[in-house]
């Protein structure tokens, strides 16, 4: 067993966790339970799907703020078009509309940054304001109540169900099963294709991967595909968990998703980052949205501690680089 | 000949929002003559830009170095915030006269003293401790937000004199107070942009900061300045939102943190840091606007001006990429947005 690397914001952001488990468990020793792990994964099964994505982008050398908004209109616009023209559609079938939908949507961003060349924040921040503008004046502002069956279906699902001792229940929906079958794709993509390997090589410098023969518009174009697909997915998987299409939902949580998965070791710089680093940061977002309470902390400190851990998960390998760099002279 | 002078006149950014101004002015006024062109559409919109328009100068600034600044809205709600516990501890809504006037020039000072220590932490994170500025105020502008919740719990401050109402509603010489506020604002950052020796190190040093550090530039003290001095902006801008709700609250304005990143760069501001004009801003500001009360008058639902200002960005930033950031683009190749 090696030395822990603390350079690594991985081991920072799992050491960060064990400390708050390890809080949490002392000040109330109910909170290791499964209830708590259940609503922990429950609670990371859409963000992880965001962060999976939004990993993907910062690899490449960008960075993706539409995805939330993407994910609105995709679940909006499938249990709308369920509803009216096949609402006995199974869940599958409405998935694969849905990643249909998010990857056209996501097709739109890969155009205007690798046709047009326009800096990926600046198209994103766009796109955001038109996926979302149109949805609520084209679509429609009031949300669906009434999802399709195949949606009402998929939501309960359920891989594990439970009864604690004092009779309160437990589950971990079968959505969970999904986000890991994203993770697994993603990472293989990542790691075992020659694509991967592209978008490692156009984040870390896109003009040499350009000499040694990527297609850098296409593989560019595919990224924002992909992502559009799985923010498509992350949004009716989050409408049919919810049970209800609420286009007023998701948008705004962008930033933090980006948070987390900066927090776990991706540079905004591009070419570098970790699935477990993105999915960590998840968690510990999580974690702190749903238990800080339980170190006496009240809730309304919710976004000071994010805050917190966003400045000391950035800072310290920041410091700690800066300050190589001067010794190095 | 004259040909040609169009089109060297058409080539700066700011030539071509003019003509988007004037074109949506016009369209609207003809779309609409009598409730457009109306004096109170005219002074309702006077009332409505100036606070997204500040935050949108203090964007302008921090881009100009190559930085953001997301943490405005956080900066603003906190410091509007203090100012209203002090107003309504203290001074309450029943004080008049000498009395309300010195409470609120305390409440002043205590807002732009938010501003200028918000502004501090975000420039010693970036410049000393060397943070990329989107995560270093994506970080500190939820701790702004943060503190402004976990003070008021989430609701609202309210119940002031009636004399703060002044800054948001009042009127000089017929000429609303915001609007004297954002001109004298936005003449004051183009005089120090253009011929102080500090605006041209900001420009400087978001045109090549290696460059500028060679030059023994002063690197770190001059981001501390500029972040303070987009904090200060950023409070202004919280105490004239706070005037004119005649209340403080931890949520006001959320959507103007995307608004003023979209007109700093609509204004033509390079965000990879450089490049940028005061002036571009006020006519991008002056485009939203009157595209968006006009829209208001049409009865075009409220949702569609996102729908529009977003395609409007995106044109305008496809037509200045064929023109002048694609010489810069070749000059620096890849740009990444680790330098925002």
């Amino acid at each position: 067993m090696g030395k822990l690397d603390f350079t690594r914001n991985e081991t920072l952001v799992a050491l960060i966790i064990l400390a708050f488990c390890g809080l949490a468990a002392i000040s109330d020793p109910g909170f290791l339970s499964m209830p708590t792990l259940t609503d922990l994964l429950r609670g990371g099964i859409v963000l992880g799907i965001f962060a999976v994505g939004a990993l993907l982008v910062l690899i490449s050398g960008g960075i993706d703020v539409s995805f939330t908004a993407v994910a609105a209109f995709t679940m909006y616009t499938t249990a709308m078009m369920l509803n009216t023209w096949a609402p006995g559609l199974p869940w599958g079938a409405a998935f694969g509309i849905a990643m249909a939908v998010g990857a056209s949507l996501g097709a739109i961003n890969g155009i205007l940054i690798a046709g047009f060349g326009l800096p990926t924040l600046i198209v994103t921040l766009g796109t955001l304001s038109i996926f979302r503008g149109f949805m609520l004046t084209f679509i429609g502002s009031k949300q669906i109540t009434t999802l399709p069956e195949g949606m009402r279906e998929f939501g309960r699902m359920m891989m594990i169900r439970g009864a604690n001792p004092d009779g309160s229940f437990y589950s971990l929906p079968f959505a969970f099963a999904i986000t890991v079958m994203v993770v697994v794709i993603t990472w293989a993509i990542l790691h075992r294709t020659m694509l991967g390997r592209a978008i490692f090589a156009i984040g870390g410098s896109e003009e040499s991967a350009r000499r040694i023969g990527v297609n850098v518009p296409a593989v560019q174009f595919v990224v924002y595909v992909y992502v559009g697909a799985l923010a498509g997915l992350a949004g009716i998987i989050h409408a049919s968990m919810a049970r209800v299409a609420n286009p007023f939902d998701l948008v705004g949580l962008e930033l933090s998703v980006i948070a987390a998965v900066v927090l776990g070791g991706a540079r905004l710089a591009g070419g570098y980052g970790s699935l477990t680093g993105a999915l960590l940061g998840v968690a510990l977002i999580v974690l702190v949205r749903n238990s800080l309470v339980v170190l006496g902390i009240p809730n309304t400190w919710q976004s000071v501690a994010i805050g917190v851990l966003i400045l000391i998960g950035t800072g310290l390998p920041a410091w700690q680089a800066k300050r190589a760099a001067a010794r190095a002279g | 000949m004259a040909q040609s002078r169009v089109t060297t006149l058409l080539a700066a950014p700011e030539a071509r929002l003019a003509v988007i101004a004037i074109v949506v002015f016009c369209g609207m006024a003809i779309l609409s003559p009598d409730r457009f062109l109306s004096m109170q559409n005219m002074t309702s919109m006077a009332f409505q830009f100036p606070e997204f328009a500040i935050l949108a100068l203090a964007m302008t600034l921090t881009m100009l170095t190559g930085g953001i600044d997301l943490s405005v809205v956080g900066i603003a709600n906190l410091s509007a915030i203090i100012a209203a516990s002090i107003l309504t501890r203290f001074a309450g809504s029943g004080a008049e006269g000498a009395d309300a006037l010195s409470w609120l020039a305390v409440s002043m000072a205590a807002a732009l003293a938010v501003g200028v220590v918000a502004g501090l932490f975000n420039g010693i994170l970036i410049a000393v401790l060397g943070l990329p500025a989107i995560l270093a105020t994506l970080g500190s502008g939820l701790i702004f937000t943060g503190f402004a919740v976990a003070l008021t719990g989430g609701s609202a401050v309210m119940g002031f004199p009636a004399a703060v109402a002044w800054l948001g509603n009042g009127l000089v010489f017929g000429v609303p107070v915001p609007l004297t506020l954002f001109a004298l604002l936005a003449a004051g950052l183009s005089y120090v942009l253009t011929r102080t020796g500090f605006g041209l190190k900001v420009q400087m040093f978001g045109a090549n900061p290696l460059a500028a550090r060679f030059a023994a530039m002063n690197v770190t003290s001059l981001l501390i300045r500029v972040y303070v001095v987009s904090g200060v902006l950023a409070a202004i801008a919280g105490m004239v939102v706070m005037s004119r709700a005649n209340s403080a609250k931890a949520d006001y304005g959320s959507s103007y943190l995307l608004l003023a990143v979209l007109i700093a760069v609509l204004g033509g501001v390079n965000p990879y840091g450089g490049y940028g004009r005061v002036i571009g801003v006020v006519l991008a500001v002056l485009s939203m606007q009157f595209l968006s009360s006009g829209l208001n008058m049409l009865q075009v639902s409220n949702f569609s001006r996102e729908l529009i200002w977003g395609v409007l960005l995106i044109l305008v930033m496809i037509v200045n990429t064929r023109g002048s950031f694609r010489l810069r683009a070749r000059k620096a190749p890849s740009p990444k947005p680790s330098s925002l």
